[in-house]
């Protein structure tokens, strides 16, 4: 089936003439319409514009044309704006939110010949890790229907496991994109912070907020992280780093290579099928050459809560914005300035939301302020200082990218805090602005496991490499729906 | 810390969000456990450490300060997202 296709693999047969644009769009598109109804990862699919955008790829490649992504269709997350695309954050208060510009990494995907097929569902604005908290349904895990695709990208991880499109975009803050990715057995990378332009993305924590690429393979992930990467005058905290060629640095061998294995990651009560995924693969890299170092970062620990201090308290700033006067549900009943505000907020936001917002007003409200965002921005350091360290003594950290495997819906939705523990093997490489992916690590009771791997800051390459490495030595299992 | 109905309120009306009974009992006691949980923080000596707030050590990102004009398109179209708008202006309550 063409859905199925790789990047690279799409390429090829475009490239070829063995396939055209407007067939591999339309493999997509009947796939949507064959699976999403159970597993429920589009928010909105763009049926007509996508084959509108198939043909004229087709006929640009006739003409002897060529961009590195023409004609392959893709999707991507709903807190992405994309021009005259309704863009909801699966919000009901941007419900009906026609975003009026592209995101700088649309307009780099389409520059390079993307063509975008359908909006994906999250957490609302990107609060949760588990797309429970969409105003528009919870999205479904491909591999068992009664289980949560991880968040808060769930709907992209989705979308790529049950081949809905060739790739998809997330935001990662504290673990959105490597968590559904671990759970939904895909490829999932978040950059270095500075990596990739966040203009465009609706903001939710403005100092750990990056986009990032979540695909069937290393290789595609290598691909359009090229694409997505660079300086942004539109986002002044872009880094003017090297981007480098991670195509061809991936084919590189990792004889030597060291890798660090935190042990307070190992004993932090993961489930024993994980663990033993992880440890094959563990296993698998050292016949490959790597070297295994353990290291220790005790105020890791800590990770979870910073931030869930850093990010209420930039998300109760962030989300200002949505007060019912410039865009989005706007509730007029009320007699003065303040009623229109608080009346449309209170209807249009989602709990979590609505919690994050309360939680942040007052961490960051007169006298609370030192005691615990400033409290929290100085741990942050710690944490942040301690990986720095322990990145110059290896090249990079594997760990587990979530203790277990998808749990079922429903299963912690009502325990906001059980559900923030959800985070507690992501959230320090988002602290500390560093490059993480997850990579797909074998079954555990036939539910997919994710092995991080972190990097030094701008080190995209050598994770990638590590991980492609061993996707190549190890089998890949297929999904059957 | 047990955040009692009064804060909660409190913080509402800073947060400028409307919060039905239900609400302010549920968010009042899981904001009171979330903040149970952060509390740990405080065991961490932090006593000659800087606070963090960007991790890439830039300083001072400067561009020309010039107007960079947004395409007329555009801007119609953010326009027609606000509930009321007059001259392509958004129109709102008096504020004093």
């Amino acid at each position: 089936m063409l859905n199925e296709l790789t990047i690279k693999e799409a390429q090829e047969k475009l490239k070829n003439k063995e396939i055209s644009s407007v067939d591999l769009v339309k493999a997509c598109l009947e796939r949507i319409k064959k699976t999403d109804e159970k597993v429920k990862a589009c928010v909105s699919v763009l049926e007509e514009g996508a084959l509108v955008e198939a043909k004229k790829a087709d006929e640009r490649i006739a003409k002897g044309e060529w961009e590195e992504l023409l004609g392959i269709p893709y999707i991507a997350k709903d807190n992405i704006m994309t021009r005259g695309v309704r863009t909801t954050a699966s919000s009901k208060i941007l419900e009906n939110y026609i975003a009026p510009y592209d995101a700088t990494i649309i307009k780099k995907i389409k520059a390079a010949g993307g063509i975008l097929i359908a909006k994906a569902n999250l957490d609302e604005f990107a609060h949760g890790a588990s797309t429970e908290n969409s105003a528009f349904g919870t999205t479904h895990n491909p591999w068992d229907l009664s289980r949560v695709p991880g968040g808060s990208s769930g709907g992209s991880a989705a979308a790529v496991a049950a081949n809905m499109c060739i790739f998809a975009l997330g935001t990662d803050t504290g673990g959105s994109i490597r968590c559904p990715a671990s759970f939904c057995g895909v490829v999932g990378m978040k950059p270095t912070y500075g990596r990739a332009s966040r203009f465009g993305l609706i903001a939710m924590t403005s100092s750990t907020d990056v986009p990032g690429p979540i695909t069937k393979t290393i290789e595609d992930t290598a691909i359009i992280q090229k694409i997505i990467s660079g300086t942004d005058k539109n986002d002044l905290t872009t880094v003017d780093e090297k981007i480098d060629d991670y195509q061809e640095e991936i084919q590189k061998d990792i004889k030597g290579l060291k890798i660090g294995l935190p042990k307070e990651f190992f004993e932090e009560g993961i489930d024993a099928g994980v663990a033993d995924s992880l440890n094959s693969a563990i296993e698998k890299l050292k016949e490959l050459g790597a070297e295994f170092v353990d290291i220790s970062l005790p105020n890791t620990k800590y990770a979870v809560p910073v931030y869930y201090i850093v990010t209420p308290s930039e998300v109760s700033s962030n989300l200002a914005r949505f007060d019912g006067i410039r865009y989005g549900l706007s509730d007029q009943g009320g007699s003065d300035l303040f009623d229109i505000y608080a009346h449309s907020r209170g209807k249009g936001l989602g709990p979590e939301a609505k919690r994050r917002i309360m939680l942040g007003t007052y961490a960051l409200s007169a006298g609370y302020y030192d005691a615990y965002y400033l409290k929290a921005q100085k741990v942050r350091t710690l944490i942040k200082q301690e990986m720095d360290e322990a990145l110059k003594k290896v090249d990079l950290i594997l760990t587990p990218t979530s203790p277990h495997t998808a749990f079922k819906i429903g299963e912690q939705s009502n325990d906001p805090l059980k559900m923030y523990l959800e985070d507690i093997f992501v959230t320090s490489a988002s602290l500390a602005g560093l490059p993480a992916v997850s990579v797909p690590c074998g079954f555990s009771d036939g539910l997919p496991v994710g092995m991080q791997l972190i990097g030094s800051r701008f080190d995209e390459k050598t994770i990638l490499r590590v991980a492609k490495k061993y996707e190549e030595n190890s089998e890949k299992a297929e999904l059957k729906t | 810390m047990k955040l009692e109905k009064k804060d909660i309120e409190h913080i509402a009306r800073l947060a400028r969000l409307d919060l039905s009974e239900q609400e302010l009992k549920e968010y009042g006691d899981q904001l009171s456990d979330v903040l149970g949980y952060i509390n740990q923080l405080q065991e961490v000596n932090t006593d000659s450490v800087e606070p963090t707030a960007q991790v890439t050590g830039l300083e001072n990102s400067l561009r020309e300060d010039t107007v960079d004009n947004w395409p007329e398109a555009e801007r119609e179209e953010a326009l027609a997202e606000a509930p009321e708008t007059e001259d392509h202006q958004v129109k709102v309550k008096r504020v004093l």
